[in-house]
């Protein structure tokens, strides 16, 4: 038997993981993949509490907080691919068209 | 120190580093791999928590699914590797130090305010999946079929956005 402390460590280093790659990746795929990471943390916490707890509702929302990633992973990579086909990269620092 | 403890900091230290290594990685494909590795090893995580049922949706649409997607992408768009200033280099063992401190104020908080918590009954195996499909299709039915809505809006937008414009 694991305590819930345990995962709840865990979840918090993922997530801190996938915050420090958000902002420090330059490839706009790479971060889009860190914004996974971040909603996978978060999906480990609902289901430490939801056992911990002995109720499944955490694992319903984790279920709902994957269909939200699906449809945000379709629309996020037809925005990428809009970008890369109208300015030519990948890389954020080269999306400045909103720069003064 | 029991088996399931065992098991737990394996599938935690495949986690950890699965996520380290989508940080160090410079090339976009290779960081997909390592966030395939993160996301098999939650759900060997889920199964020892005993939610079966989102341990295989998380195999079946996160390392499936999503990361296909996300691989093909990077295939479609022939990704290549991924290029720093000198700048955003610098900004590196700062951001380390905050991240570590934001993960810590995390843990701390919620272990402070979840004292209590530890130790409750267990849902059975079986108990699990048929409770899920009890809530989802009893307590929870308007939101689910509000996202099947929101799947749809999401493959038409997604269909729009990347079509390419008539000449």
């Amino acid at each position: 038997m694991v305590p819930t402390n345990y995962y709840i460590i865990l979840s918090a280093i993922l997530f801190g993981l996938g915050v420090f790659a958000f902002v420090f990746k330059r490839n706009i795929i790479t971060i889009f993949m860190s914004i996974e990471l971040m909603l996978n943390a978060v999906n480990l916490a609902f289901v430490a509490f939801s056992q911990a707890l002995g109720k499944l509702d955490g694992q319903v929302f984790v279920l709902f907080v994957i269909v939200v990633a699906a449809a945000e992973a379709a629309v996020g990579l037809g925005i990428i691919i809009l970008i890369a086909r109208n300015r030519q990269t990948l890389n954020v620092e080269r999306v400045d068209l909103m720069k003064l | 120190m029991t088996a399931s403890l065992v098991v737990f900091f394996a599938l935690a230290g495949l986690a950890v580093i699965g996520a380290v290594s989508l940080i160090l990685q410079k090339h976009p494909i290779h960081s997909a791999l390592s966030l395939i590795v993160v996301m098999v090893a939650l759900a060997g995580l889920y199964l020892l928590l005993g939610a079966e049922f989102v341990a295989a949706v998380q195999i079946i649409v996160y390392g499936g699914a999503i990361m296909v997607l996300f691989v093909f992408v990077i295939m479609l768009l022939n990704a290549g590797v991924e290029e720093h200033t000198n700048i955003s280099r610098l900004a590196g063992p700062p951001g380390l130090l905050l991240v570590v401190a934001l993960a810590g104020f995390i843990t701390a908080t919620i272990v402070r305010t979840t004292a209590g918590v530890q130790g409750s009954s267990q849902t059975g195996a079986m108990a699990s999946t048929s409770g899920i499909s009890n809530m989802l299709f009893r307590d929870f039915v308007y939101p689910f079929e509000l996202t099947s809505f929101l799947i749809l809006v999401a493959v038409m937008g997604a269909t729009v956005l990347a079509q390419r414009e008539k000449p």
